[in-house]
């Protein structure tokens, strides 16, 4: 993978928002269409190992969008949210992750998309959180997921080796 | 007071935005306090004061260079704070990866 499609987090201490970035080899209509597109987007959000079924999708203003992933045991995670949004340039939505205890712990993500020289992309996605806690647990979240992916590789190195 | 340089402290250390460009200013090279002053346009007892946390929470070293303190990142203790992103950017690292494919199917099928 080349340095420039490197995918960068910014998550300063004390704060509610994160921010991602990415670079693109490909004009925007298409990272857009790949975002908006219900096939397309099924094939790359979920993580390695998991299915994503979309059971609603409507990437308009004022559009709702749900999928569930689930993974090889059967469990299910579900996510839904709102489109305010949706052109090219910007998608703006709100996220929420239906396996917390409570519900009602909403982002808000803006993703702006820029075209680059040469047919390229930057991606930038800002995710507001209502606090310091809710954005410091998706990232450590992540981190639990890491650490059970990386046991799986785990799991096949050792599986290879008996 | 003097605190015990854990990581809980370092992570508030870098939390004030002040403090923070006075890491960015060190991890260019390694600077005295005048050089701060000058770089930033701060005045002195701000710069010392910002430096004192950084040194307290073991972020930023000194040496002495004949009269002068000189100062620099300590990047091992800077390590922790940069780390605990990592697995949750390696998950959008590979998601976007999936994504790249996606597009450069997509290119083709044009």
């Amino acid at each position: 993978m080349s340095v420039k499609n490197k995918t960068t987090i910014t998550a300063e201490p004390g704060k509610q928002e994160l921010f991602i970035t990415r670079e693109f080899d490909a004009p925007r209509e298409l990272v857009f269409k790949a975002h908006t597109d219900p096939d397309l987007f099924a094939q790359w959000i979920g993580p390695r190992g998991l299915t994503t079924t979309l059971e609603a999708f409507e990437p308009v203003s004022g559009g709702k969008w749900r999928f569930t992933q689930t993974d090889k045991d059967g469990n299910d995670f579900g996510f839904h949210g709102v489109f305010h949004e949706v052109s090219p340039e910007r998608v703006i939505q709100t996220f929420e992750f239906d396996g917390l205890p409570e519900s009602g712990h909403v982002t808000l993500e803006t993703m702006t998309l820029e075209e680059l020289p040469n047919g390229r992309t930057r991606l930038t996605a800002q995710s507001v959180f209502q606090t310091v806690s809710d954005r410091d647990g998706m990232v450590q979240a992540g981190m639990e997921h890491g650490v059970n992916e990386g046991y799986e590789r785990l799991d096949e190195i050792l599986a290879k080796m008996k | 007071m003097a605190r015990t340089p854990t990581t809980h402290d370092s992570f508030n250390a870098v939390a004030e935005p002040k403090r923070r460009q006075v890491l960015e200013a060190l991890g260019v090279r390694e600077l005295s306090v005048n050089e701060i002053v000058e770089l930033l346009g701060w005045s002195q007892p701000s710069v010392s004061k910002h430096l004192g946390v950084l040194k307290q929470v073991g972020l930023v070293s000194e040496r002495r260079v004949g009269r002068q303190r000189m100062y620099r990142v300590n990047a091992e203790r800077l390590k922790p704070i940069y780390e605990w992103v990592a697995p949750f950017e390696r998950i959008w690292s590979e998601r976007f990866d999936r994504l790249d494919e996606a597009l450069q199917k997509m290119k083709k099928e044009q």
